[in-house]
């Protein structure tokens, strides 16, 4: 069970800014453990933002995406109480959705 | 870096690039990043779980530290208690910091056993999360954010844990004959590109406390003050301190002391 994010969203003017914590490894792949094994990949692979009930952001992530990502965005067209819906699934089919309202 | 100034001089005689000037610069864009960051801040996801952690009923005792554990406010009150600390702690008879005194809520009031939380205080740099003990000094700390440092010195108690920290910080000892004051007393000193604050100083020592519990960004991992210390240790070449040891509450006593009276802005965030 994936843990929660941490969604900030406010209005500037008439631009909200939006941030987003991630908890997660963000494993590449290419580290080796203490026994020398390899440590298997495991990143977010996808991610969706709703704002307003509009899609906003639509992207594929990677492995050189850092641990517990910052993702972070300006936009226009939004409004104080929209609803922020921001959701990841990982190479291992983890997923995790929470919600914020911009303020 | 370093390589490329050395190339460069090497190749051209008459162009030479002062080296203080080169840190400036660096420092001034590392600050930039740092600003930014400081706003989406990773140790707050360790806040979160700590609140979870601080809240729930846990150990043999089955209970919560919000409705046993006492940080000098009233029992389970965490707003204003990291930067009050440390503190003499009539029912422990000792001066504590912030992360000893919760390891002593954690077992004597709920239970756990010492050595089990001393077995791994401190998150590893592969490890994917951090000890309890790391997300709840991380949720008291954040509780006390854009509050003032206000360690009471005027408790004898506690000035006397200043005074031995202060003496401990400037104690020469190892196979460097190394004190913590050799790289930490004195104004402009630097490992490498990293500037070193002087903790004798009100500026510095803030830079200190401000800096621990922080979230570092190389690999990602959230440590508190007692590994900074421990890690001091290590790089002096003694041992290690006992985990949430005297020793350890006096040096914090000694840096929370020269910082007093100054703006704390939650848990850090160092590069």
């Amino acid at each position: 069970m994936a843990d929660p994010m941490k969604i900030r969203a406010q209005m500037k003017g008439d631009v909200a800014e939006i941030r987003i914590l991630m908890s997660h490894a963000m494993e590449t792949g290419q580290r080796k453990d203490a026994a020398g094994n390899t440590v298997p990949a495991h990143f977010i692979q996808s991610i969706t933002i709703d704002v307003g009930g509009k899609r906003v952001v639509d992207g594929q992530t990677g492995t050189a995406i850092s641990r517990n990502p910052v993702f972070g965005f300006k936009m226009k067209g939004a409004k104080a109480g929209d609803k922020v819906v921001v959701n990841w699934v990982d190479n291992k089919g983890d997923k995790r959705t929470d919600e914020a309202t911009v303020a | 870096m370093k390589r490329s100034i050395v190339m460069a001089t090497a190749l051209t005689v008459t162009w030479s690039l002062p080296a203080a000037a080169q840190t400036k610069d660096a420092n001034a864009e590392f600050e930039k990043f740092r600003a930014e960051m400081e706003e989406s801040n990773p140790a707050e996801l360790f806040e979160l779980k700590g609140e979870e952690l601080w809240k729930a009923k846990r150990g043999p005792k089955n209970v919560s530290l919000a409705e046993s554990c006492d940080l000098g406010q009233g029992i389970g009150k965490v707003e204003g208690a990291w930067v009050k600390m440390p503190r003499y702690f009539a029912d422990a008879d000792a001066v504590m910091d912030g992360e000893r005194r919760i390891v002593w809520c954690m077992t004597e009031k709920q239970g756990f056993k010492f050595a089990d939380i001393a077995k791994k205080p401190f998150q590893g740099a592969n490890d994917n999360n951090a000890p309890d003990i790391t997300n709840l000094v991380t949720y008291v700390a954040s509780a006390s954010k854009n509050m003032k440092f206000d360690m009471p010195l005027h408790d004898d108690k506690v000035r006397d844990a200043y005074e031995t920290g202060k003496a401990m910080a400037a104690y020469r000892a190892g196979p460097y004959d190394f004190s913590c004051n050799t790289c930490h007393g004195a104004d402009g000193k630097r490992i490498r590109m990293q500037n070193l604050p002087n903790l004798s100083s009100p500026e510095g020592a803030l830079r200190g406390v401000q800096g621990w519990p922080g979230y570092r960004m190389t690999g990602g991992v959230m440590l508190t003050s007692q590994w900074r210390m421990n890690d001091c240790f290590r790089q002096q070449r003694f041992p290690e301190p006992k985990y949430a040891s005297q020793a350890v509450t006096n040096l914090i006593a000694y840096m929370t002391g020269n910082a007093n009276g100054q703006m704390y802005k939650g848990p850090g965030i160092k590069r």
